[in-house]
């Protein structure tokens, strides 16, 4: 007999449901926070789900975002500030109160104020709040303020902004509802991480083509449809064979390239002219096309160009920019049969893919009827889309010749006529926005006062460059100097190798933000644990002071003099702002919040509500009143009442009746967005949904809504003449000029138009002897280093073995438990291997940041984070290996200062197994209790 | 020993499609979140921050390499939980009746409070579906989250399993595969899915969908049909330009 017993099928599900912005990663998805009546009666999370109507995710919520519970009730977190008591790295801390804290603080920050706040580096790590604070920095008046984009995506971002006014991610997404042909290039699993997963399924939904260009083919790259597994640093010239044969064979847009681009702009060509490779412009400034009504010159916005003249002027031939893009890529050099054997791929494979990209972008034309009036006043009754998409991010983004193979990538959107039409790629507000409507970088340092402007922004030219006088960095990171001329994202990753060598300068604070710098977030950690520790002379330290904010116990706390303890973020105030790094989607501008659904059961703090206060304490301007007094008085009294222009605060929503973005403070904001959600959204009328760049009716938009102050048409910038500035200069040319030493390398590099270099360290590291590529790449159901404390998250990536090849495995007759010692120039690791075949023959990698030290994080110091894993970064040094020419040059990308950690060659030998994974750093002293055994919690019971 | 139903009403379950699963594990922890405050004893983890961390789950994602022969290696994202079968051995096999298979939907369950945990149901499962609790001691399923599905509490578009709710990708389907009109019987017609392991004759409710052809280029390589799509215009750079001056009167 079959019998079942009498069951609930509708129990109550929760209490309240509190919904705010999930922080499990960088994408920002909003949850519906399930809570219950604890013990104690006081409200508990109880579950996290997806929140529907959020713009980002749409209900869906991914397994980091799903742990979050975990994340709150984490033994690692701490639980008051702490001082140092024993020495620098062996993590003896006694718990202080906040006043003492911040007392602390302000004695040392403010000497360094009324003095030289240079001698303050204030970085902030994987920082949501960015343009709070880099406000603080800038009110503070140091120069050195950055947060980790430079060992991040820089490359991406910067390139597409002097490109195209965007790139990828945060700045636009594929048309996922229309393309047809979708590419994705290298990229790390949560940039980002539910949008693109979401956008897969619509493509696999409909039978959209997914080809996956990777070294290896896990995740997206696992359900592409066609896997390219190319060689790693390689991308830029696969793009450019693709460029080649597209070019050949007439399928580039001629129509959009005239109309949109600068395609048509006259390019000075006479290499004897101290001008050369500068546009011809007007007395306006105004770069100058042949105009193909008239044939005579006219500036290249008001003008549709003749794109095949040439033009004589003053003894200078100057031609247009398409004859140049032409002459370089339709060069054999090019060719697919020239670079096939180089980046892995036969010749026949990239013709092929060339002929799919143009049978799709010209063969399947999207049409919509929908009216648009572009910025010359021309009415067009229809939006034309070439359903051709691209993505990608830090696998190309990641090499000393990122930027320009991220050039390349946008330049063959470009040419495809697929960037901001049906199908392609769509611009997310605020974004399009050109390099020249991005402020500067500023550096100016005046004691006591603020800084004078913002730190990051776009160069234009040398007069651009962070340098003092004497032409020194006047940045402690050598952001923006003939270095890394373009180094829009700072360079945070140099600031304490550069502070422990006092080059260029010494400084006296190192303030830090959710970075973990003494493990996973340096290049070459054991040498960055030493320079946090290394004593002067006198036994001072040569970092003199150190304060750090984070939630849990990190590696990074052991090596702080003072920890200012964060609330996680369940537990504060935050704000997702269009000032900062948005959550727009192509088709709406949207902002959010978070707030604390949860009160902290301890004593700790929302940094961004103790920026507050230490502010107030220095008496910096906009954190005071005019009586002295604390302006505001926690981070959500800034969200709603800063005005960072005239109606535009750091949030848009709720602003006034209209709700247009722009409008007066309101006091009641705050609710209104808890009341809606946690989050605002825009939508974009029908009419501005595509071609933003010159859409009139976008242009009003975006005004309207307060992300410009007055239209900004553009024409995107298929050269970048900024890039040839620096190269003028490098020829000897104008009143800034650079090093001697480093002439020859911005001459080859800083090219205007894309080109492919091999990775720096090919040229450093014998390739014979070190063969092997090695990379990470970050798990979906992990944030750096932030998972392993995450009692769910651990269980499912607890530890990270190195992923060795088919062709490898063999030739080293590796078995499975095998351990193997790989040694690059600067270093060498000892860990658990692994066989993979579905990757790049010449290529190994693993899971970035699992790899945990003894101590940290609250974990027994016998987790396999700590005895199997491991990190890469032993093995990447912030410095390329000496080559006998005098000099050490830095492991960067030379335009943008980029960390090159995915340039590193190793070789690989097999070893007996190690008791644990090597190099095996002592225990740090944990300043948290030790964890409990299990976990079995039911709130509700 | 325990009785099955002899038929249900409705045949409930998933389909998951291999080909749009990319293994990111979301579903994995959604339903460890929601099985944890829900149904029964929470999904516990025994070491939760020690050497050997053993928790629970009903739901796990297993990945495969595959290598054919002529084209490069696949890897395959393979979620994994309580097919729901129709002959389900861990309900025939369990001593008390605590396991059973429901008369209306064809869900199978564990009634908690007359489990012994002797975990003959676990040995039974061919598919390693159910897990012993290692802290709890119960025996754990899925449950296809029976208290969603039916919640009166939930809006309606939630009540779903928190897996389908929670799946980026959209690659996990729940539905009706009694009826022929459901979504998930149309999406195994329409991509022919597949029955796990037929030959254990447990009649799984579930389906999988496989994946779709990959790197055909590998496969035809002799054949560029392509080809005759990029016919140069030109081979010079000059003569792309004037082709493109043509090619711009036009418009």
């Amino acid at each position: 007999m079959h019998r079942q017993p009498a069951l609930d099928t509708s129990p109550k599900v929760s209490d309240e449901v509190r919904q705010t912005t999930c922080y499990m990663c960088a994408c920002r998805c909003g949850i519906n926070v399930h809570m219950k009546d604890g013990p104690d009666g006081k409200k508990q999370v109880a579950y996290i789900e997806g929140n529907r109507d959020h713009p980002v995710n749409q209900g869906v919520l991914c397994a980091k975002g799903s742990a979050g519970i975990m994340q709150v009730t984490a033994p690692s977190r701490l639980r008051a500030p702490l001082k140092r008591v024993g020495a620098r790295g062996e993590g003896k801390f006694e718990e202080i109160s906040w006043d003492e804290a911040l007392e602390l603080a302000t004695k040392w920050l403010k000497p360094i104020r009324e003095t030289d706040q240079s001698k303050l580096a204030f970085f902030t790590g994987r920082d949501q709040s960015q343009s709070f604070t880099s406000y603080w920095a800038q009110a503070f008046g140091t120069p050195n303020y950055a947060a980790h984009g430079g060992f991040c995506s820089v490359n991406m971002a910067a390139a597409g902004i002097y490109t195209m006014g965007g790139a990828f991610w945060e700045f636009g997404q594929p048309d996922w509802d229309h393309t047809k042909l979708f590419m994705l290039f290298g990229v790390a699993e949560d940039h980002d991480s539910n949008p693109i997963k979401i956008g897969l399924g619509k493509l696999k939904a409909r039978g959209a083509k997914v080809i996956g260009v990777n070294p290896i083919r896990t995740g997206y790259n696992a359900i592409a449809d066609e896997w390219v597994g190319i060689t790693p640093g390689t991308d830029g010239l696969f793009i450019l064979a693709l460029v080649h044969e597209l070019l050949r064979a007439g399928k580039i847009d001629v129509n959009y390239l005239a109309r949109y681009t600068n395609a048509g702009v006259l390019v000075n060509c006479n290499e004897e002219d101290p001008d050369f490779g500068l546009f011809l412009r007007d007395d306006q400034g105004c770069a100058l096309v042949i105009d193909r009504a008239t044939g005579k010159p006219a500036p290249a916005e008001a003008a549709i160009p003749d794109l095949a003249a040439t033009h004589r002027h003053a003894g200078v031939t100057y031609k247009p920019v398409l004859h140049l893009i032409a002459e370089r890529y339709m060069d054999a050099a090019y060719a697919p049969e020239a670079v096939a054997e180089r980046i892995g791929i036969s010749a026949e494979r990239i013709k092929r893919i060339a002929g799919e990209i143009a049978r799709v972008a010209f063969e399947e034309e999207i049409t919509i009827d929908q009216e648009w009036t572009d910025f010359r006043g021309k009415k067009h009754d229809k939006m034309i889309g070439r359903p051709v998409s691209f993505h990608s991010m830090r696998g190309i983004s990641a090499h000393s010749n990122g930027f320009q193979t991220c050039r390349a990538l946008h330049m063959l959107q470009i040419l495809l006529g697929s960037v901001e039409v049906p199908g392609g790629f769509r611009f997310k507000p605020p974004y399009p926005k050109p390099s020249y409507a991005h402020p500067k970088p500023h550096c100016k340092v005046t004691p006591g006062q603020p800084l004078d402007g913002p730190h990051l922004g776009f160069t234009h030219g040398p007069e651009d460059l962070c340098l003092k006088e004497d032409g020194s960095p006047a940045r402690i990171d050598k952001a923006f100097t003939w270095e890394n001329p373009m180094s829009a994202h700072g360079m945070m990753h140099m600031v304490i190798s550069n502070a422990h060598a006092g080059d260029p300068y010494e400084i006296d604070t190192l303030f830090m933000y959710m970075a973990n710098m003494s493990w996973n977030s340096s290049m070459n950690t054991s040498e960055v644990m030493r320079m946090l520790t290394d004593k002067k002379d006198d036994g001072e330290y040569k970092i003199p002071h150190i304060i750090y904010s984070d939630a849990y116990s990190s590696e990074m706390v052991a090596y702080a003099d003072l920890i200012l303890p964060d609330a996680t973020y369940l537990e504060r105030h935050d704000c997702i702002s269009l000032l900062d790094r948005p959550i727009c989607e192509a088709d709406g501008a949207a902002d959010a919040i978070r707030w604390p659904v949860v009160e902290p059961d301890r004593d700790v703090r929302g940094f961004q509500s103790v920026l507050c206060e230490l502010g107030a304490r220095l008496d910096l301007p906009g954190f005071v009143n005019e009586d002295g007094s604390q302006k505001y008085a926690d981070y959500a009294d800034y969200i709603v009442n800063h005005e960072r222009r005239p109606g535009v605060g750091p949030l848009s929503g709720f602003r006034s009746e209209e709700d247009t973005g722009r409008g007066p403070v309101n006091p009641a904001q705050m609710d209104k967005y808890i009341e809606n959600g946690g989050f605002w959204l825009k939508h974009i009328p029908d009419e501005a949904r595509y071609y933003k760049p010159w859409n009139m009716a976008y242009q009003d938009w975006a005004v309207e809504t307060g992300l410009y102050d007055k239209t900004l048409p553009y024409l995107f910038q298929l050269y970048v003449e900024p890039m040839a500035k620096y190269q003028r200069a490098a020829r000897g040319h104008g009143l800034i000029q650079p090093p001697d030493h480093l002439r020859e390398r911005i001459k080859a590099t800083l090219d205007p138009l894309p080109i492919w270099y091999p990775p720096f360290l090919d040229g450093h590291a014998d390739p014979e002897e070190y063969p092997v590529q090695a990379l990470t790449q970050r798990p979906m159901a992990m944030y750096h280093s932030w998972g392993s404390q995450n009692a769910w998250l651990r269980q499912i990536h607890g530890a990270n073995p190195l992923y060795v090849p088919t062709k490898l495995w063999q030739k080293h007759g590796f078995a499975e438990g095998d351990w193997a010692r790989l040694t690059s120039p600067s270093g060498e690791i000892t860990v658990p291997v692994v066989h993979m075949a579905a990757l790049n023959e010449n290529t190994v990698w693993t899971w970035n940041a699992i790899g945990k030290r003894k101590g940290a994080w609250a974990l027994d110091t016998d987790a396999p984070e700590v005895t199997k894993g491991f990190l890469l970064n032993h093995l990447i040094d912030e410095l390329l290996p000496e080559r006998g020419d005098g000099m050490r040059w830095s492991n960067s990308d030379p335009i943008t200062g980029q960390a090159a950690w995915f340039d590193l060659r190793v070789k690989i030998e097999k070893v007996r197994a190690p008791a644990e994974a090597q190099p095996a750093h002592p225990a740090q002293g944990s300043p948290v209790p030790d964890a409990p055994a299990d976990r079995s919690q039911k709130v509700g019971a | 020993m325990t009785d099955l139903p002899t038929s249900t009403a409705r045949k409930l379950g998933l389909v998951i499609d291999l080909d749009t699963c990319v293994g990111c594990h979301a579903c994995v922890v959604a339903c460890k979140g929601w099985n944890t405050e829900n149904y029964g004893a929470p999904l516990a983890d025994k070491d939760a921050y020690g050497a050997e961390p053993v928790g629970s789950f009903l739901n796990r994602i297993h990945s495969y390499e595959v290598q054919p022969a002529n084209a490069p290696a696949q890897l395959i994202h393979f979620p994994k939980s309580c097919l729901h079968c129709e002959g389900a051995p861990c309900v025939t096999v369990c001593p008390t009746g605590a396991s059973y298979k429901r008369v209306e939907d064809g869900i199978v369950l564990v009634n908690e409070s007359d489990c012994i945990g002797c975990g003959l149901c676990a040995w039974a499962c061919p598919y390693g579906a159910r897990e012993m609790d290692p802290v709890e001691n119960v025996m754990k399923k899925c449950t296809l989250c029976v208290d969603r599905i039916y919640n009166e509490n939930l809006p309606e578009i939630d009540r779903e399993p928190a897996c389908v709710r929670t799946c980026p990708a959209g690659a996990r389907h729940f539905g009706d595969f009694a009826d022929p009109e459901s979504n998930v019987s149309q999406l195994v017609a329409e991509r022919g899915g597949i029955e796990l392991m037929p030959e254990q004759e447990t009649k799984p409710v579930n389906r999988y969908l496989p994946p779709r052809p990959k790197d055909e280029w590998a496969k035809d390589a002799e054949i560029d049909v392509l080809a005759p799509l990029l016919a140069p215009v030109a081979e010079e750079p000059k003569g792309l330009l004037g082709w493109l001056d043509k090619a711009l009167e036009r418009l």
